[in-house]
């Protein structure tokens, strides 16, 4: 299988946050041929396990998580739409005309609705479309659908994985599926290369709505040092530069107070010494992503953050470029690689 | 019917060239003589079992939907674009589209939600502010597969859920669907059917179409709004789904001719076929354009409801459409029969 193929299949699952066991079961068989052991916590998140060579026993922790947004019905109403509420952020104005698979009783399908431009008022004609002017519309009667999707039914967004020019390719939750992919493409690497260090790759859950994944599992592996893959913006047009980051110019490399300057550092060593390009990206406090948890796990986690350029960020259309995947999966794995006791002590060394 | 295909493929206003296609093979395979004319309208001439049998009648159903088209190439190589028809702005964000006859795949995106300002997302975001995005490193790699003018429809999966269709275009591929039907059955009396162009952008082709027809009486076969949702009070509907085809009584464009629309009633109560009356005043059909060609045609209309109209992605009730098909087919029986006036 190829990267293109992975990235299809994955995007192709659900994974609702709190829901994330199709996902979860699927990156269990794929992982499972690339590592030593597979295991799932009591959260959810999935742990691949990849023993190291060396006796100093070093413990590193790799993760992406591999929740995505989602709707949650809260309303049958008496001619059969569903009103619904999200989990994670959402654009209401990315919504009307969506796909959406319910995964109720029984699988059904529905397609987000919104009242037709003649009943709109004047005053409503610029106005961006509300969460509740929405609803799912699946066609069916409210009696089939007491039965077959009850309210608290979790529904995932529906797209096709889209392949555009080049080596771009667009869908659904890639966000952080696209993480999950370098994981994938730095365990293949892995297995050609001799590494020191315990290696643990997690599909963390829960990542939309807090980072709770990351959490627990930070402290089920109590890592030596952990590294959040996660994607971050892409240019687009009206974009303010500093923002954003290119497609196609490789990873993003993360600084600021939730990263640790030298694992920072070495990240960017690594690229320069084995020529895979890299860009940086700085935040001035705690990052949207898992490494905001694991920086702050046990008595203190060094954290690193590496992120895929991604445009149009919680839609269904958000697009990456499969090479920053590939040097990014390269990249971990020539770094992991070159890890030692020495660099880890002197994480602690301030 | 091939509601599937017809919804599938792209014929934006102006360039119908796909359906028409794909329509004129089904034509040779029933073996009915077909010819076109200057703007691409495609007129199917249906014989009669009996030749004395001959009302001069045209049933017209267009071919064109609403969709985009290229006005320039970003230096980005993101692509601005016009819009062709009503299209229904607010649902254009984040769905994946088709350009220029290559289909080439792009995206429409948005600003993400995390890099917002206070306010931004109470806005909507009207076509001057959206863009498509084919993965193009810059302009320069853009213009290689698309163009300025390269028309751009959406990339929807026409999917059937039980008796409900969803797909793209279903105004008025479902029309096209259910005329191609009705020239598959036989008749007594004969007509000529026309696939219509550029009917979305004010009923173009059926003008020229009819002048050449000179019919003496006209069916138009369209989809038209649905509003049947909870909180609209039943007067606001326009119609709904599942309650047989939506009779017109006028819109913006026609008034139907009462005895015309007496008939339609007539065979649908005689026949006990489901159907119900289009409860909106607004927009306009084919029907505008026939009416007033020449020395005047009555013309009558007969719609599928449909929700979301003119958006990436709309939904109908199939059994509306094959009551459409049986309301339509009576009709043609009807005027054989006993003629109109």
């Amino acid at each position: 299988m190829d990267l293109h193929n992975f990235l299809q299949e994955i995007t192709q699952k659900d994974g609702v946050s709190g829901y994330e066991d199709t996902i979860g079961d699927y990156l269990a068989g794929a992982f499972a041929p690339l590592v030593d052991e597979v295991r799932k916590d009591n959260l959810g998140n999935r742990f691949f396990y990849k023993k190291g060579s060396g006796e100093d026993a070093l413990r590193v922790m790799l993760c992406a998580h591999m929740d995505e947004i989602g709707l949650i019905t809260t309303r049958i109403d008496e001619k059969g739409f569903l009103s619904f509420s999200s989990l994670g952020g959402f654009d209401p104005r990315t919504l009307p005309g969506q796909d959406v698979t319910l995964r109720g009783r029984e699988l059904t399908y529905g397609l987000i609705g919104f009242k037709p431009a003649h009943l709109w008022k004047e005053d409503e004609k610029g106005k961006a479309v509300k969460m509740e002017d929405l609803f799912i519309d699946t066609g069916l009667s409210p009696e089939i659908l007491r039965e077959r999707v009850p309210v608290g039914t979790v529904a995932a967004i529906k797209r096709n994985f889209l392949s555009l020019q080049g080596e771009c390719r667009a869908g659904k939750a890639l966000d952080d599926r696209a993480g999950l992919a370098v994981l994938w493409e730095c365990a293949r690497e892995l297995t050609r290369l001799r590494h020191n260090a315990e290696i643990f790759l997690v599909a963390t859950v829960q990542e939309e709505v807090g980072t709770r994944g990351a959490v627990v599992s930070t402290f089920g592996i109590a890592p030596d040092l952990g590294i959040a893959v996660d994607v971050c913006h892409g240019t687009f047009p009206g974009a303010a530069e500093h923002e954003v980051s290119s497609l196609g110019e490789g990873p993003v490399i993360a600084y600021g107070p939730n990263i640790h300057p030298q694992i920072a550092g070495k990240l960017q060593e690594t690229a320069r010494e084995y020529h895979l390009p890299c860009q940086k990206d700085f935040s001035t406090g705690p990052t949207g992503t898992d490494a905001r948890s694991i920086q702050v796990s046990l008595e203190g986690v060094p954290a690193g953050l590496l992120s895929i350029p991604l445009r149009y960020m919680h839609t269904s259309v958000e697009l990456v470029d499969l090479e920053d995947i590939k040097s990014g999966g390269r990249l971990l794995a020539y770094f992991i690689a070159g890890l030692n006791r020495s660099f880890v002590e002197g994480l602690s060394c301030f | 019917m091939f509601l599937k295909e017809l919804s599938a493929m792209p014929g934006i206003s102006g360039d119908e060239t796909k359906v028409r296609n794909f329509i004129r093979e089904k034509l040779l395979e029933m073996g009915i003589k077909n010819f076109t004319d200057t703007m691409g309208n495609l007129f199917a001439v249906k014989e009669g079992q009996r030749k004395d049998k001959n009302p001069e009648l045209m049933i017209a159903a267009h071919m064109d939907e609403v969709g985009l088209m290229v006005s320039s190439v970003e230096k980005s190589g993101h692509l601005r674009f016009y819009k062709v028809g009503g299209v229904d702005e607010k649902s254009l964000i984040s769905k994946p589209v088709r350009i220029g006859t290559d289909g080439i795949r792009g995206v429409i995106g948005a600003k993400a939600v995390h890099l917002q300002k206070k306010g931004e997302r109470e806005k909507a975001l009207e076509v001057d502010n959206l863009y498509i995005d084919i993965g193009a490193k810059n302009k320069e790699d853009a213009e290689k597969v698309v163009k300025p003018g390269d028309f751009v429809s959406f990339d929807t999966e026409a999917e059937s859920w039980g008796s409900i269709f969803k797909g793209k275009a279903l105004d008025n591929r479902a029309g096209c669907a259910a005329l191609l039907e009705l020239l598959s059955r036989k008749f007594d009396c004969g007509f000529t059917a026309v696939f219509t162009v550029q009917e979305e952008v004010g009923m173009r082709g059926a003008k020229v179409a009819a002048y050449r027809i000179n019919p003496k009486v006209a069916l138009v076969i369209e989809t038209t709004t649905a509003a049947d949702f909870a909180e609209v009070k039943e007067h606001n509907e326009a119609t709904t789904l599942g309650k047989g085809p939506a009779l017109t009584i006028r819109d913006e464009s026609v008034i139907v001719h009462p005895q015309l629309l007496e008939r339609l009633i007539e065979v649908a109560e005689v026949e006990k076929i489901p159907y119900q009356f289009r409860r909106f005043l607004g927009n306009y059909t084919d029907a505008g354009a026939i009416s007033q060609s020449r020395s005047g045609v009555p013309t009558g209309v007969i719609s599928t409801p449909c929700r979301y109209l003119h958006a990436p992605a709309s939904l109908i009730n199939l059994n509306d459409l094959r009551h459409l098909v049986e309301i339509a087919g009576g009709f043609i029986r009807s005027v054989a029969g006993k003629g109109l006036f």
